[in-house]
């Protein structure tokens, strides 16, 4: 008996013993950590999604509160989160432009045209093995659908809808994690406010586009002739616009031979995301 | 204590008996904070500090507690008690005083707390019976001897990011082959003894 009593003596005195020390030490040697880097933390959503180009969001603020870090950078938390931050912080916050991701492909099921039939892993990197290195679609610059993407997204902004991936612009908070894990390359970010787009990747040439997609760029440069802001430029066998230019006045959606150029407004306000209109 | 003593208990715990790569012992934090030299340095010697105050407070705890009580069976626990406190301990005083190696070796340290290398060498240090500057030596070269082969091996790991392996050997399996040649050349040592 007297040994339990000893044993639960001891060991219950040597724990007693070192909390005190513990306990001691904690005070003696606590560390100081800025107030404020606590609430930013707080404020930011805490998705620590990268997007800020900091390890994560305790990281991003302590970045903010010690090295006076640009406090526009989450692009998860939106405006409200940095009008938190600029309070918090006391400095103004400057507005900035809202960035949102796009997948540049509206090759549907149907519309490009496949090698082979893939039956494989759902993912697009595993899929990317085959077919010479390019996936299961002739266009070698295709979103393939497999929803590599949708599984990157933290906030259910990016779904396969007919066979490629398309972004939810509202749900959108543009930290780009989609676009890192595509093996295509084939989601850009554009700013929230653009409201036309070229949903294209392909540089190849015009013929041999037609071959494999019914949408896709050819290079015919009508859309660059009808702007009259010098807003969109067929560079590499693809039309780009600028956005910095573009006034969404709608001439190329109307001229383009291929129904590509697409006007997203009428998607947005109909409460659909963006998909091909043809 | 003499010192060819102290010279063959040294020897004996950095290369004939090394911790890690003969014993394997503390793999986790072997594999864990071995990327890069700086943090496999940082993480050798708080092992080598940890080390070394284990076996101190143990040799204590163990020579006047549970030795006059009979209460030698509670070794493991009250070890592990001790261990788990210093480390602790250890955490907050660099937190404060060394905060580059805290954010260094990240969450890494409170690993040292479940490390087997130091509960490993406490209990050995009981079961050798050695006093308590041989304890003491026992443990500070115990470090050494994870110090040296996790230096060793960070330093081969940072130069197998550019060799060209197989694709499917990328990360830790070529890392944990690596580390098994190490541990076969570590055998070359066995038979080592001075007098």
């Amino acid at each position: 008996m007297t040994n339990v009593i000893y044993a639960v003596a001891v060991l219950g005195l040597l724990g007693a013993f070192f909390g005190l020390v513990l306990a001691f030490a904690a005070r003696k040697f606590a560390v100081e950590v800025d107030e404020r880097q606590l609430q930013v933390e707080e404020t930011l959503p805490g998705a620590n999604c990268g997007g800020c180009g900091y390890a994560g969001c305790a990281a991003y603020a302590a970045a903010i509160v010690n090295e006076g870090a640009p406090i526009n950078l989450c692009v998860a938390g939106g405006s409200q989160v940095i009008a938190d931050i600029s309070h918090i912080m006391g400095i103004e916050s400057a507005e900035t432009e809202r960035f949102v991701a796009h997948v540049r492909c509206s090759g549907c099921t149907g519309i490009a045209r496949e090698k082979f039939e893939y039956d494989g892993i759902p993912d697009c990197v595993a899929a990317m093995r085959l077919g010479g290195g390019q996936g299961f679609k002739e266009c070698s610059a295709s979103c393939l659908g497999l929803g590599t993407c949708v599984r990157a997204c933290q906030f259910d902004a990016i779904h396969i809808i007919d066979g490629v991936a398309v972004v939810d612009h509202e749900k959108c908070v543009g930290c780009m994690a989609c676009a890192e894990v595509c093996p295509k390359d084939v989601i850009e970010k554009i700013p929230y406010s653009a409201n036309i787009t070229v949903p294209c990747n392909s540089l190849d040439k015009g013929p041999v586009v037609r071959k494999y997609c019914d949408v896709g760029c050819i290079a015919c440069k009508i859309c660059e002739r009808v702007c009259e802001y010098d807003a969109i430029h067929v560079t590499d066998n693809l039309a780009h616009i600028d956005y910095d230019k573009c006034v969404s006045c709608g001439k190329c959606v109307e001229k383009c031979p291929r129904n590509l150029i697409l006007d997203i407004r009428t998607d947005r306000k109909a409460g659909e995301p963006s998909t091909a209109n043809s | 204590m003499s010192f060819t003593g102290i010279l063959s208990i040294s020897l004996g715990a950095i290369l004939v008996e090394n911790f890690i790569l003969v014993q394997f012992l503390g793999i986790c934090p072997f594999m864990g904070v071995s990327k890069k030299m700086d943090t496999a340095t940082g993480m050798g010697l708080a092992v080598i500090f940890v080390m070394a105050l284990a076996s101190m407070f143990c040799w204590v705890v163990n020579e006047f507690l549970l030795v006059p009580l009979g209460l030698e069976y509670m070794q493991t626990l009250a070890y592990i008690l001790v261990i788990a406190s210093l480390v602790q301990f250890v955490e907050m005083f660099l937190q404060k005083f060394i905060p580059s190696l805290y954010t260094a070796l990240g969450i890494y340290l409170p690993l040292i707390t479940t490390n087997c290398a130091v509960l490993g060498v406490a209990l050995l240090n009981t079961q050798k019976g050695y006093n308590f500057i041989e304890s003491v030596v026992y443990g500070v070269t115990g470090g050494v001897g994870f110090l040296l082969a996790i230096v060793l091996f960070a330093s081969v790991r940072e130069r197998m990011e550019f060799a060209d392996y197989p694709k499917a050997f990328e990360g830790f399996p070529i890392a944990l082959i690596s580390a098994g040649l190490i541990a076969l050349a570590f055998m070359g040592f066995s038979g080592l003894k001075i007098w």
